[in-house]
């Protein structure tokens, strides 16, 4: 193919290209310069955050906005160990990332030399996969694999620790054809006894209740759940990571479930008699107490992984297969169903168990949060942190489509939203992105207004400022007789201030009547802005 | 559905014989709190492959967990649990017992009845190889008990399944 030599840089960057990636997120540092070096001129564009955090979640949300891989690029040692926290949120919520950590010289590795640090068997359990090259001729083998790997199956993110001989040593490009792939190929047709067991099942079902996923998101299942539903008129509740999979507009939807969801979604679990769980892993957040979770239904769980299936709660009709490709079968073989006694209940439920929070003229996150979510109705890209305003983002912003609603949910990591509002920005140069952010979650990630303001980038931050950890201080006032320990962030910037000293436009909204225009009013500035 | 009762399980396991592997399945067994009694590793006749032997235990849900997230890892080639078969399983076990010359026939006689060997006679202890399956070793631990055990050290199990009879 190619006999000219070329170094490990060299070939990992022309890997990347030949993978189609146009963007990486990184920070550069010793152990990682010769690769950094090629990158300089290299047809890529390269976004500079200013943690190595921020990368890695910066890429987590340009992968979780377009479904294609996210790449982050560190150095090594402390380099290395900052992405491990981007790295554990990806995993924890299925997203394809590749990270390139740069490592000191092979010969060296094991000496504690400077800036090392073993981080192949630090992100052993944050990752799907990874490798440690010590030899540049496996080097184009495994940028293939680690690609590979990252999306195919249950996607997740993958390490490549390179040291930093191996980027400047030479060999030449071979022909490779496809990768074996490693382990065993996933099952993604789903067994044809257990489809018809499915469909048989619908059919019989007077109540049946869809809960759905990020599995449909990752699969890119939502034309074939729409069609599911409306051949089976099947209401849908999502979980966090579902959550624009299936219109939030449609009278059949339900909104999200859970201990954080809605009343009338949890009723429905509760009375229904088939639970058609798809693409989910029925976390402790939505079936907290696995006996009394959908008490009376028959399930029926379909997903990839089949450690999911089982793995919480007794299956009773298991599917191992890809969303997109088991809905599309289901599809030809299900017959169009009414089911009108069922809706009517539904459409009861979510009237007398409505959404509520206190209209005292005292200005709500609630009332800003549904504010912006009926200005917009579903036109932007919203990412959230972690936290109450998560909650109540989930529950009043109502989302249209898929990758348009962007939060960590399995890790729970705060200070993501705002870097990954800046990799969905990258990647979605169409759309406006808006990120929802509070006091505290703001904070862990703060130093990126600094990558916003020199891309230019187009984001709306928003940040619910009540100076309190509001979700911990919500469960001490439940759980630990209203012992508020630490949860009273005592000092908070001036957050105007902050964004000024970036020069980034900011402003404030202290009071309700001024919200639809203040929103406005962000939406309609250029660049970056902070409210 | 885990109110059933723990069982152990013998678990084999064909994995790429790689540098970090071993240390991704220990680090999935103490990640998700799964237990492990053994663990017995070597190459097997194909070089690029290793086999492990592992016994663990936990209910039904558990072990089905366990087999579910090692069948998951990318250099685990096969899984196999020896519950579902039958098996020939053997723990090889070396004891340095305390010799007093009053004791040597007794520990002698007991070496023999067990099938073990003498492999080293020092002028105050003799290390004796004992192989059999996991009772058995107990067995003898049991016996030579009385007379002063030094030290012991323990392969773990290891196992085949048996082939079928006409």
């Amino acid at each position: 193919m190619n006999s000219k030599l070329m170094t490990g840089a060299q070939i990992l960057v022309q890997g990347l290209m030949d993978e189609g990636i146009t963007h990486v997120f990184g920070y550069p540092g010793g152990a990682i310069m010769p690769t950094y070096d090629v990158i300089y001129d290299a047809p890529l564009t390269h976004i500079l955050t200013r943690h190595e955090q921020g990368a890695a979640h910066a890429a987590d949300g340009y992968a979780r906005a377009t479904g294609r891989v996210g790449v982050c690029i560190a150095t090594s040692g402390p380099g290395a160990t900052n992405l491990v926290t981007g790295l554990s949120t990806a995993h924890m919520d299925s997203v394809p990332l590749v990270a390139i950590t740069g490592q000191v010289p092979a010969s060296m590795i094991g000496n504690d030399s400077f800036q090392g640090a073993d981080i192949y068997g630090i992100s052993i359990p944050v990752t799907k996969y990874n490798y440690l090259v010590k030899d540049v001729r496996n080097l184009q083998h495994t940028v293939k694999e680690a690609f590979y790997v990252a999306r195919t199956g249950r996607k997740g993110p993958v390490l490549i620790d390179f040291p930093k001989d191996v980027q400047s040593a030479k060999t030449r490009l071979r022909k490779i054809g496809p990768v074996r792939p490693p382990g065993r190929p996933s099952l993604t047709e789903g067994h044809p006894r257990q489809l018809k067991a499915m469909v048989a099942a619908v059919k019989q079902a007077r109540r049946p209740v869809i809960y759905a996923g990020g599995g449909l998101v990752a699969s890119e299942a939502g034309p074939e759940l729409a069609e599911f539903v409306a051949l089976t008129k099947i209401p849908v509740t999502t979980t966090l990571l579902g959550k624009g999979i299936f219109s939030e507009m449609d009278s059949l939807s339900l909104g999200m479930l859970g201990m954080h969801g809605t009343k009338y979604a949890n009723h429905a679990i509760y009375e229904s008699d088939l639970l058609i769980a798809l693409g989910v892993r029925f976390d402790d957040r939505v079936a907290g107490n696995v006996k009394k979770f959908a008490p009376l239904a028959k399930v029926v769980h379909v997903d990839i992984d089949p450690a999911e299936i089982g793995k919480r709660v007794a299956v009773d009709i298991p599917v191992v297969g890809n969303l997109k490709t088991v809905l599309g079968t289901l599809n030809r073989m299900i017959e169009a169903t009414g089911r009108k006694r069922w809706i009517e209940h539904i459409a009861r439920l979510k009237k007398d168990l409505p959404l509520a929070f206190p209209d005292d003229g005292k200005l709500r996150p609630q009332h800003i949060i549904r504010t912006l979510s009926d200005m917009t109705r579903g036109e932007i890209l919203l990412t959230t942190d972690v936290g109450q305003h998560q909650m109540w983002a989930a529950l009043y912003y109502q989302t249209v489509e898929p990758r348009r609603f962007i939060t960590s949910g399995g890790a729970g990591t705060m200070g993501f939203g705002f870097p990954a509002a800046i990799g969905a920005s990258v990647a979605r140069t169409d759309l406006p992105v808006v990120t929802l952010t509070g006091d505290g979650s703001f904070q862990m990630c703060i130093q990126e207004l600094a990558t916003a303001r020199m891309y230019n980038l187009p984001v709306k931050i928003f940040i619910m400022n009540n100076g309190y950890l509001g979700m911990v201080r919500q469960w001490q006032e439940i759980f630990h007789d209203r012992r508020y320990s630490h949860t009273c962030l005592s000092f908070n910037p001036d957050f105007c201030k902050v964004a000024e000293g970036y020069e980034i436009p900011a402003f404030r909204v202290t009071e309700p009547s001024e919200v639809q225009r203040k929103i406005d009013r962000a939406l309609n500035t250029d660049g970056p802005v902070l409210v | 559905m885990n109110q059933e009762k723990e069982e152990k399980h013998i678990l084999s396991l064909m994995v790429d014989n790689r540098p970090g592997v071993l240390s991704r399945i220990v680090g999935l067994f103490s990640g998700r709190g799964f237990n492990i009694e053994s663990l017995c590793v070597a190459e097997t006749a194909d070089a690029d492959i290793s086999r492990i032997t592992l016994v663990t235990c936990g209910d039904m849900g558990v072990i089905e967990q366990i087999k579910k997230q090692l069948n998951k890892l990318i250099n685990v080639i096969k899984v196999v649990d020896f519950m579902d078969m039958s098996f020939v399983q053997r723990d090889l076990a070396l004891i340095k017992v305390r010799a007093k010359p009053e004791h040597r026939a007794e520990i002698l006689r007991i070496t023999d009845i067990f099938r073990g060997r003498v492999v080293d006679v020092g002028s105050e202890f003799y290390t004796l190889e004992v192989t059999g399956d996991l009772e058995k070793i107990d067995a003898i631990l049991g016996l030579l008990k009385p007379m002063g055990i030094k030290e012991i050290a323990r392969t773990g199990t290891i196992a085949l399944p048996r082939e079928k009879r006409k």
